[in-house]
């Protein structure tokens, strides 16, 4: 980047600079700690200069946006072109609640859906399943048919909504449910868009709704690839997501690696069932979070974009450039949010939505000031948005394209990032991959460890968090906060009912007849799952067809 | 003198076991005994493993809003089966106007987000003595 003599000439006046004016200062007043760190703990320097980035070349390290390495961003433009998705996470209650939520966030100029789903739905249970007591529609929406389906995009023109639905276990019930849903609609499968996460792996070592061991839950996973390569094909079949990795307390480099790790293994799955990877590879996407350290966070993701591209060029051979790019989401950082003095959540959030769309990102979720309180208000929700829209059409961070680009420390941490990730996933590698890497904890322990410490550095005041450890004052009690009627689990258990003595029960048999013999084959599971949904059989009566083949994945616990 | 021996317990659906595995292991360098269930545990079974375990301090974890329906329930078979001397406390993202309903079922205390691990572990030490 600088020419060597320059270098020499900088080295020199730095040292100068240290000795002299630097020294006459810090002997007078000292710094405020003896070392500074990023969120993540990794050390900060006092000062970056062009000795930091000696080793960066623009054309091989940064390139241009839309080009191969994908640093400065994956479109030509940008959001000169058009600004990222505003695309709020929000489902709660009975379909019909959230159906009007979702009219009600497109009317206020969200850009796409997306969409919640209750605890007993991502794990694969009917809302009047035991083990759904207490949990139907709290953190989402129930759905436990194609008749909840139905009610919750009721008048939403699917050909024209993206929607990106937070499913993995169960997604490819949940997504045949959807496409039944378009062709009801009169919806070509060719013009849906929108993403289903997908991403079990991350279920193992995060977040914690996996139904399935890995092995057949991969063979789902492959099969919506295959699937949707022909029939569905602008879908984003997988969000492969390092969000809940860095919720459950890992490090920016941890997140970008375990992340990667996972695509790794999705990307050998695929290729091991016989796809090629430009088939499959141009629909894998990503979900990130966006963190506290809004500089370390904007060389994340620009470290993301460039070491995934090169994984895909170098070591799968990728040839399409569509396959190399890190489409992503972004989500700020629920549990950076305090329930001390709310209101300061907004400040948090917008710091961290500014990382990540100075980052780069493709959509955002913007966190409501009082998630950490419960369920977010409208007032809540509506604020959070405008904070998007506030940075997009106000803020004016949007007309140039990577804009800190060139920045010493922006740069030298970017290479950091990408290499200490890079070195997670050799050590990953060595251990069989993330699949194995996972059953033997490491990554766990990983995630862990740092969670650990994160929490004692608040605890010893090494970390500050406004209100929680300083600044502390006393509040009165909040009383504005979102409840779900506790009726939601018997209204659905009443919907069930109805549907079970309603439909075609000897067709619902058949069609889960033929899906258990499906499940035993190697054949591609989507077909039969279509079918059994569009007969309406249920969520649970699908999954409990596979877990009857497949088992259930038990876990071993380390702590 | 006997170590104060903790149930780290993750009642119903809910997979956010961050806080879960932070506290286990505050307790465990606090000089504790912990064991921790791991996640999607019923009422009955998490009682279970305190009777096996023979613990002291039951604590329970939800951040999915399962703990209306399930702490009280946990507080109840814990007293059924193991009488007063146990104590059940809870934590997760719980509004503070659900916070006396939860007492008066039996929740000894419930620590919201932002909580300090020394005023839980105080908590512990303070009424696990009392009780005994």
């Amino acid at each position: 980047m600088v020419k060597k003599d320059n270098l020499q000439a900088v080295a020199e006046a730095k040292n100068k600079w240290e000795t002299g004016t630097l020294q006459k200062t810090i002997g007078k007043y000292p710094e405020r700690h003896s070392d500074f760190m990023t969120v993540s703990g990794s050390p900060v320097e006092r000062l970056y200069t062009p000795q930091d980035i000696e080793e960066l070349d623009y054309l091989e390290d940064l390139g241009f946006p839309g080009e191969y390495p994908y640093t400065r961003g994956v479109q030509p433009t940008m959001y000169r072109g058009r600004l990222w998705t505003m695309r709020q996470y929000a489902g709660f209650g009975t379909a019909v609640e959230s159906n009007q939520r979702y009219k009600y966030l497109l009317s206020q100029g969200q850009t796409g859906l997306s969409v919640a789903f209750d605890l007993p739905t991502q794990i694969g249970y009917d809302s009047d399943h035991p083990m759904a007591e207490g949990e139907v529609g709290k953190v989402g929406v129930a759905v436990s048919s194609l008749g909840d389906m139905e009610v919750l995009f009721d008048e939403i023109p699917l050909g024209k909504v993206s929607t990106s639905m937070t499913i993995n276990a169960s997604a490819a019930v949940l997504l045949c449910m959807y496409m039944a849903v378009a062709e009801k609609q009169g919806v070509p499968w060719k013009d849906l868009r929108g993403t289903i996460q997908n991403d079990v792996l991350k279920e193992y070592s995060a977040r914690g709704t996996y139904i399935f061991p890995p092995s057949p839950s991969m063979r789902l996973i492959t099969d919506i690839f295959a699937f949707c390569s022909k029939e569905v094909p602008r879908w984003n079949t997988i969000s492969i997501s390092g969000y809940h990795i860095r919720e459950a307390g890992s490090t920016a480099a941890q997140e970008i690696a375990f992340t990667l790790a996972d695509g790794i293994a999705y990307v050998e799955a695929a290729l091991k069932a016989g796809l090629h990877v430009d088939d499959f590879g141009p629909r894998l996407s990503f979900f990130f979070a966006s963190h506290n350290d809004v500089l370390e966070e904007i060389a994340k993701f620009r470290a993301t974009r460039r070491l995934w591209a090169r994984i895909m060029k170098e070591r799968f051979g990728a040839k399409n450039p569509r396959s190399m790019k890190v489409r992503f989401h972004t989500q700020t950082c629920g549990h950076t949010l305090t329930a001390q003095q709310p209101l300061n959540n907004i400040v948090r959030v917008t710091l961290q939505a500014l990382a990540a769309v100075l980052g780069g990102t493709q959509s955002l979720h913007t966190n409501s000031y009082d998630e950490a309180l419960g369920l977010p208000t409208e007032e809540a929700v509506r604020i959070a948005l405008r904070t998007q829209q506030i940075i997009g059409y106000e803020s004016n961070v949007a007309e140039t394209i990577d804009p800190l680009a060139g920045s010493y420390y922006i740069e030298s941490m970017t290479n950091r990032l990408e290499k200490e990730a890079a070195d997670y996933i050799r050590k990953i590698d060595d251990l069989g991959g993330a699949v194995k890497a996972i059953e033997q904890g490491y990554i766990q322990r990983e995630i862990q460890d740092s969670a650990y410490r994160y929490q004692q550095e608040i605890e010893s005041g090494r970390r500050t968090i406004i209100g929680v450890n300083k600044f502390q004052v006393e509040e009165k009690s909040r009383s504005k906060i979102m409840k779900v009627d506790p009726a939601v689990g018997q209204s659905q258990a009443q919907r069930l009912k109805q549907l079970r003595k309603e439909r075609d029960n000897r067709e619902v048999k058949r069609c889960l007849a033929e899906l258990r013999r499906g499940a035993r084959t190697d054949e591609n599971l989507i077909p039969p799952i279509y079918r059994a949904v569009k007969a309406y059989a249920t969520l649970g009566e699908i999954c409990d067809v596979l877990r009857d083949v497949f088992g259930e994945y038990r876990p071993t616990e380390i702590v | 003198m006997r170590k104060i021996r903790v149930l780290v317990a993750k009642v119903g659906l809910d997979g956010h076991d961050r806080g879960a595995k932070v506290i286990a292991r505050a307790f465990r360098d606090a000089g504790m005994e912990v064991i921790y269930t791991g996640i999607r545990q019923t009422p009955e079974q998490v009682v279970a493993a305190a009777i096996q375990e023979d613990v002291d301090v039951v604590g329970l974890s939800s951040l999915s809003g399962g703990h209306e329906l399930l702490f009280p329930r946990v507080a109840k078979l814990v007293k059924e089966q193991m009488g007063d001397q146990v104590l059940v406390i809870g934590g997760g993202v719980i509004p503070e106007d659900e916070i006396p309903a939860l007492k008066e079922a039996g929740i000894a205390a419930v620590f919201g987000p932002g909580t300090s691990l020394k005023e839980i572990i105080d908590f512990v030490h303070t009424h696990v003595n009392r009780a005994s």
